[in-house]
């Protein structure tokens, strides 16, 4: 069947796969929200939430049923139409990044191989990197659109935070790419399973780069966009109900994807160490690489909250500071032995 | 018609409107971010002519840096429509016919050009878009101009921080 050339099955498959992820995406979120808070409940000894459904789990559904029922307001100064575009954009950067991720194998669904990936593209890296750096605009737009000082003061620092660790994070991003030759994220991935993972080669490039995530995600230590105790709450203090709840969101998503990204570049992404190269049924190897994949996940996650709850946040100068003067030359630095050694290693070790 | 003609014939009008739209729209903040919209279109166009690299840095460089920097500026100078010096009628008729004038220019050049008469733009063909094959095409064959032109990068980068430290 072919209406519009189009190849139907392919349409289907990947509008199924979209729907997905976006839903899988949206549901670690929302639980992240309650890890979050049971996290800090744990670090600083007290029970945390525990009082709707067993162990609190139905928690973040309350929260989420709170947010949608609160009264929207759009402050009679703000900008209408940019106001409701802010969060909307949030939302879609966050979202937009899972589209080249390696999520598993192939596996064989009545007679098709469906890869668990949305696109393999060959600038999987480059794309990632795009739709972080338009990241941006939902928290500038949204910051600019509320007319309110402290917002715009947030969402300048939330931009100019985000470009100047952008820069690390892809000078980061290079050393490990003169390495794996491609930049195509299951090509990455491939290229680690059976093998060392990317770590070995690269620990300072991956130390780089989790600061720089951390930095991107605007989590402690930094947090500076929505310091409370200076900007009272950051770029979204306007913004209320569901909208406020898609930044929220939005965030939690953000740390979700840049976890998997982390995971896929630098910890072998669906590889299990000596398991994954010896499974010879494909359909196993790929729901074994998925439970394989969402546990590194949820251990980078923790990651991330561990430091919130545990590390004060910088002052803007020090933020600034390492970003520029400490990530970036380090970056660099780590480009040049990698080059060194990649060339040494061509001379088959000699001088 | 196949499934790239459509993108193509939308990502055209796309790219008009919102090249129109930053144009005639009153505050600056919306002209800066049609202008996004218009890179997202040229980045679309570099798709369909299997060009992914140049589409992607398209995006990064431009929607996502450039962009953001002029976004910054505006934001920070407030510039409202209320308080904006207007340009008078005269001015725009004058804008308008000169601007007309340098189309007309163009159209008649890409019409004459006898190496583009007949021939269709090549959709989703053709390598030499794809990253493997600029960066050996850069490296070897335009390496000195890469070379020179990283230069001219550093200097102003050199400025931009001597201007800054004043």
């Amino acid at each position: 069947m072919t209406i519009l050339a189009l190849d139907w099955f392919l349409l289907i498959e990947k509008l199924i796969l979209i729907a997905i992820i976006i839903f899988a995406s949206l549901g670690i979120a929302l639980y992240t929200t309650f890890a979050e808070r049971k996290v800090a409940a744990i670090l600083q000894d007290r029970p945390g939430p525990n009082r709707a459904g067993p162990f609190g789990l139905l928690q973040p559904l309350a929260d989420g049923l709170k947010l949608i029922t609160k009264e929207e307001i759009i402050p009679t100064h703000a900008n209408k139409w940019l106001f409701i575009l802010g969060p909307g954009l949030a939302m879609t950067a966050a979202l937009m990044t899972c589209a080249v991720v390696p999520w598993g194998g192939t596996i064989d669904v009545m007679g098709h191989q469906v890869d668990l990936q949305i696109a393999d593209v060959n600038i999987g890296m480059l794309y990632v990197f795009a739709v972080v750096s338009m990241g941006v605009y939902g928290v500038m737009i949204g910051g600019w659109a509320s007319n309110n000082k402290f917002s715009l003061m947030a969402a300048l620092r939330g931009a100019s935070q985000a470009i100047s660790y952008e820069l690390a994070m892809g000078l980061s991003l290079i050393a490990l790419l003169m390495i794996t030759g491609s930049l195509s994220l299951r090509t990455i991935v491939e290229q680690q399973v059976g093998h060392v993972w990317n770590i070995v080669y690269q620990p300072l490039g991956f130390l780089i780069f989790f600061i720089c995530a951390l930095a991107e995600c605007n989590r402690t230590p930094f947090d500076l966009p929505e310091a409370e105790n200076e900007l009272n709450f950051g770029y979204h203090q306007e913004y209320s109900s569901m909208k406020l709840g898609f930044y929220l969101f939005s965030e939690y998503i953000n740390m979700f994807i840049s976890s998997t990204i982390m995971a896929t570049m630098f910890f072998g992404g669906y590889d299990l160490p000596f398991v994954t190269s010896h499974l010879s049924s494909p359909g196993i190897a790929a729901i074994v690489g998925l439970v394989v994949l969402m546990t590194k996940v949820v251990m980078f996650i923790f990651l991330f909250m561990w430091i919130r709850w545990t590390i004060p946040r910088f002052r803007y100068d020090q933020l600034m500071n390492l970003g520029w003067k400490k990530m970036i030359p380090l970056a660099l630095a780590n480009m040049l032995v990698t080059g060194f050694f990649i060339l040494l290693k061509q001379n088959n070790w000699h001088f | 018609m196949a499934i790239t003609h459509i993108l193509f014939w939308f990502l055209t009008a796309l790219a008009l409107v919102s090249a129109l739209m930053v144009l005639l729209s009153k505050n600056p903040v919306y002209s800066v971010l049609w202008l996004v919209a218009v890179f997202f279109a040229i980045s679309g166009h570099y798709i369909l002519l299997n060009a992914q690299f140049l589409a992607i840095v398209n995006m990064i460089v431009y929607a996502g840096a450039i962009m953001v920097l002029f976004l910054f500026v505006i934001m920070l100078m407030n510039l409202d429509k209320e308080t904006e010096p207007q340009k008078d009628i005269w001015m725009k008729i004058a804008g308008a016919v000169s601007g007309g004038c340098l189309l007309m220019v163009f159209v008649s050049l890409v019409k004459q050009a006898t190496e583009m008469t007949g021939k269709e733009a090549l959709l989703k063909t053709g390598t030499i878009g794809l990253i493997e094959n600029l960066g050996k095409a850069l490296f070897s064959d335009y390496v000195v101009p890469f070379e020179i032109s990283s230069v001219l990068f550093l200097s102003a980068m050199v400025g931009a921080v001597v201007i800054g430290k004043k």
